[in-house]
């Protein structure tokens, strides 16, 4: 047993509706307890889509239990079949059916529908939502993608490619697909079929027509596009155009395979990234301290972008997705860390405490640990809330997502010329510690006056101690406590502890003024 | 989807139709109860025993307030537990012995079985008698069933209250009577039913749950209870067993709800109908200037219920006597023709009330009868409004104060907001 509060993942039939309700044309019959229901609320309030997830569930009763739950089964695929008329249906059980052993592939068999019905098995008790995504697309794929469609000769056409991967509830899903739709007209490669998302079982039938096939999201479509490759023999580029360099070498890969010239689209300066990051108003960017945890494709990504092209300083690096496990404790050793691997956010809060960083991106838990521990905090990957599903386009792919990436990364933090005048006049009253921000100052209240900057005397001036415990932290000199003061708020915490800390090494019972620069000097990065 | 049992026709004598339907059904499992009893109950914690699932749905259900320290969390079954039931007893100990180190201001704590909990018959009420022994006498340990095949939404609530009854300490047969109000209501609302007691002269009366562990209120041949919400079926069997006396009355929602729920206590203790007018005069009057202006916009209007969590009766019932609006269709997860029985005389003649549920054929009926306002659930609001139906998500229902007199404006600003809104949007 694992104790849980929070979960980044939801159980593997979820991956699953996430496939289905991407898709046009098909039904899942989920066999599962009543209750089960919530997980529409996913669909319906946090991506606010329009209609029903195209899911049908048995919400079988404890009266049901017994012999007649494979009945109640058996009805609701023959009522869902009757009713929406889909062109293929997948069938399954969620964790509570798993264990009372009815089974849906062979039940559903024998109603010998005449649509293709797919069976899913989505082991509750082990796997979880990611994987339960990436398996029912493979099943999908493997069952519908067949058999391999004469390819025209290639002279005289133009390329066609698969986009494999985005689905619903998927983070920036919908505007991603918008950019790399727009990348591969422009180097002239028209797209055959974009699955699950928009896609129809007929549409997976054609599959086998394209030349190759782009894999947006290595968790969710890594599998269906391997299948397809040792299949039709389909290659398939699997680097994700998250950032500017990922994506000049995605636009490069894909004119490879394509045999198509990918200098016309990389001309000029298609991203206003490198640009920004190379404005002045930028350089007080370099260094900073960021812990980056997510799914596996958008935290390797984002680790690419935050060092080399925001100059900051990766300090942390992970994921909750066990499976890309490897791939990221390789990128992390570049940064020369240790990869977190974990799903259970108190070791991640606890990671990122000791990390010391000073923005973290992540996912909606990142962002409520970062407001507790008072650390800007942008969102960069699933599990999201509402907000992250904005009405504006906001792609993370291509050149408009590193666009976005440049102002979501960066817009936490302070602006460099803000930052620089906050150091500079940090004894003035709009800017003292207790100021509240200029826009959220109440009409009708006096603004409230910096205390005064001599404190009063708290104890400070004791003798040295000279039998202290060696953990006992060394007393501030009242002097040392007041050159603390002029050093900015929001880093004062840090250098705190970093003196104390230094102090504590060197068994120092006092804390000097020569002691706060000293580890100033030490610690400096 | 469930088979069609022979649906019965009754009629409650009353002139309302009672017609149940069974089916695909699109509720909550009585493990969402734990999202408001854990904030009532300050220092219970509830520990579901199920797997990620249940995670998942608290998650969802409990939005952002999963980070603000709650006191509830999941201990998620795993593949090593379902190998060997002896296994998992000890590996529910130790989650707990860890739950319990790291939460030391626990006094109360509740397993809560789930659907695989509860379908694999791990024995929680044994567990909870096990670790209540090894805890005693810091943390008692009481365990309850919220799970989806047995209870639906609010039941939950229900399930965990029946729980706490048995522990409920003991009146003597000639203690003085008192009064028990049953069911979790918002603090402020609590606070205002407690002052109107008293003004009416009762002097005993206590509320269940209790806002602390320690503080539970005693039971006893001589306790009369007013159920405060309608879906406690369970909590009030139990209550009655240990020789409590219930007081039939309508459910507190509205201005005449409140007063019909007021007059049941004022009666059963004998209170002066002058002083009873008194203490209840000014209340009334600001529930009736609070009502006045939502008239308008409600009156008329034909309104759709889908099921969620018993208080559709109650709640349709005060929007068609007090705000003049029709009833197309009432739809309930589960009717306690008893403890309903004054709701449904006040419902008007003719009103279909629909116990149970089958999705797709009531979302046809309602498209068909496409109603001025809709009250569903989040998993139906946002298709139903784009098909152009004005829906009320019926979560905030339970979530809002809506019992009493002072809250009798908010109840009716909740189903008049949606459709204020729609006059307001041009585009």
């Amino acid at each position: 047993m694992q104790l849980t509060l929070w979960t980044y993942e939801g159980p593997p039939h979820i991956g699953a509706m996430r496939v289905a309700t991407a898709m046009r044309g098909l039904h899942y019959v989920l066999h599962a307890p009543q209750g089960d229901t919530y997980a529409d609320l996913l669909f319906t309030m946090i991506e606010r889509r329009d209609a029903r997830p195209p899911v049908t569930y048995t919400t079988f009763q404890a009266r049901d239990l017994g012999a007649d739950t494979a009945a109640i089964f058996q009805n609701a695929v023959s009522e869902a079949y009757a009713r929406f008329q889909p062109e293929a249906m997948i069938v399954g059980a969620s964790c509570t059916a798993e264990l009372i052993q009815d089974d849906p592939g062979g039940l559903a068999r024998a109603l010998d529908l005449p649509i293709p019905v797919i069976p899913l098995e989505l082991p509750a008790y082990q796997k979880k939502e990611n994987w339960g995504a990436s398996e029912t697309f493979y099943r999908l794929v493997r069952a519908l993608a067949g058999p391999k469609a004469e390819p025209a000769p290639r002279a005289g056409r133009r390329p066609l490619c698969n986009i494999l991967g985005p689905t619903a509830l998927g983070f920036r899903h919908r505007d991603d697909l918008v950019e790399i739709e727009k990348l591969l007209g422009a180097l002239g490669i028209d797209v055959n079929v974009v699955a699950p998302r928009g896609a129809s079982p007929a549409d997976l039938g054609r599959l086998s027509a394209a030349d190759f096939n782009v894999v947006l999201y290595p968790e969710i479509a890594r599998a269906a596009a391997q299948h397809l490759q040792k299949t039709f023999g389909q290659p398939l580029v699997e680097t994700v155009p998250i950032g500017v360099g990922a994506t000049i070498r995605f636009v490069e890969e894909v004119a490879a395979l394509a045999n198509v010239d990918p200098a016309p689209v990389l001309a000029g300066a298609p991203s206003r990234l490198p640009w920004y990051s190379r404005s002045v108003d930028s350089t007080y960017l370099t260094g900073k301290r960021v812990f980056i945890f997510g799914d596996a494709t958008h935290a390797l990504a984002i680790a690419r972008v935050a060092a080399a092209e925001l100059g900051f300083k990766v300090v942390g690096l992970g994921t909750y997705t066990r499976e890309f496990a490897r791939e990221v404790r390789a990128e992390a050793a570049l940064h020369g860390i240790e990869a977190t691997i974990t799903d259970d956010y108190l070791d991640v809060e606890a990671a990122i405490q000791a990390a010391q960083a000073e923005l973290v991106l992540g996912t909606q838990m990142e962002r409520h640990i970062a407001k507790r521990l008072g650390v800007p905090c942008a969102v960069i990957s699933a599990p999201i809330h509402v907000q992250d599903f904005p009405a504006r386009h906001s792609p993370q792919m291509g050149f408009e997502g590193a666009n976005v990436l440049f102002d979501t990364l960066v817009h936490p933090l302070m602006m460099g010329l803000e930052e620089h005048l906050l150091g500079m006049f940090r004894e003035d009253a709009e800017f003292h510690d207790g100021a509240a921000p200029s826009h959220l100052t109440r009409h009708g209240t006096a603004p409230s006056v910096p205390e005064a900057p001599e404190p009063a005397a708290p104890v400070i001036d004791t003798p040295p101690q000279t039998s202290a415990p060696d953990d006992a932290p060394a007393a501030w000199e009242a002097s040392a406590e007041k050159e603390l003061k002029k050093i900015p708020f929001f880093v004062r915490g840090k250098a705190r502890a970093n003196t104390e800390r230094f102090a504590r090494e060197r068994a120092l019972s006092r804390i000097t003024v020569e002691t706060l620069y000293d580890a100033k000097a030490h610690f400096g990065r | 989807m469930n088979a069609h049992a022979p649906i019965p026709t009754a009629d409650a004598g009353c002139g309302v139709t009672i017609r149940q339907e069974r089916g695909q059904r699109a509720v909550f499992c009585g493990l969402t109860g734990i999202v408001w009893l854990h904030r009532k109950i300050q220092d219970a914690f509830f520990l579901v025993v199920g797997s990620r699932t249940c995670a998942h749905l608290i998650q969802s259900a409990a939005g952002v307030m999963i980070f603000a320290e709650p006191r509830f969390a999941t201990a998620i079954i795993d593949e090593r537990d379902l190998a060997g039931l002896a296994d998992m007893n000890e590996e529910l100990d130790r989650v707990t012995r860890r739950l319990i180190e790291r939460r030391p201001d626990i006094r109360l704590l509740f397993l809560v079985g789930s659907c695989p909990s509860e379908v694999i018959k791990l024995d929680l009420p044994r567990a909870a008698q096990r670790l209540s022994q090894s805890l005693s006498p810091d943390v008692r340990v009481l365990s309850y069933s919220g799970s989806g095949i047995e209870t639906t939404f609010t039941q939950g609530e229900d399930a965990c209250l029946a729980a706490l009854v048995p522990e409920l300490p003991r009146t003597e047969a000639e203690a003085v009577p008192s009064l028990l109000v049953v069911g979790a209501l918002a603090d402020v609302v609590e606070d205002q039913f407690a002052r109107l007691f008293a003004e009416m002269g009762l002097e005993h009366v206590d509320f269940l749950p209790a806002r602390r562990a320690g503080a539970m209120p005693a039971v006893g041949p001589n306790t009369r209870i007013l159920l405060a919400q309608p879906f406690l079926a369970d909590t009030a069997r139990a209550l009655e067993a240990r020789g409590a006396t219930r007081l039939p009355a309508p459910f507190p929602l509205g201005a005449e709800g409140t007063t019909a729920w007021l007059r049941a206590a004022a009666d059963a203790f004998g209170v002066d109908p002058r002083r009873f007018a008194e203490a209840t005069a000014p209340g009334l009057r600001r529930a009736e200037r609070a009502l006045g202006p939502y008239r308008a916009l409600l009156g008329g209007r034909r309104v759709f219920f889908f099921p969620d969590s018993q208080l559709e009766l109650p709640l349709a019932r005060f929007l068609s006597r007090e705000m003049g609006a029709t009833l197309i269709e009432v739809g309930t997860p589960y009717l306690h023709r008893g403890h309903m029985a004054p709701e449904l005389a006040l419902l008007p003649a003719g009103t279909e009330v629909v116990e149970g549920q089958s999705l797709d054929a009531q979302m046809d009926r309602c498209r068909a009868a496409r109603p001025d306002l809709t009250v569903c659930g989040l998993g139906l609001a946002n298709p139903l409004e784009a098909e152009g139906l004005a829906t009320k998500w019926s979560i905030e229902l339970l979530f809002t104060p809506i019992q009493g007199y002072d809250q009798a404006g908010d109840l009716a600003e909740l189903f008049a907001r949606p459709l204020v809104r729609r006059t307001r949007l041009e585009v």
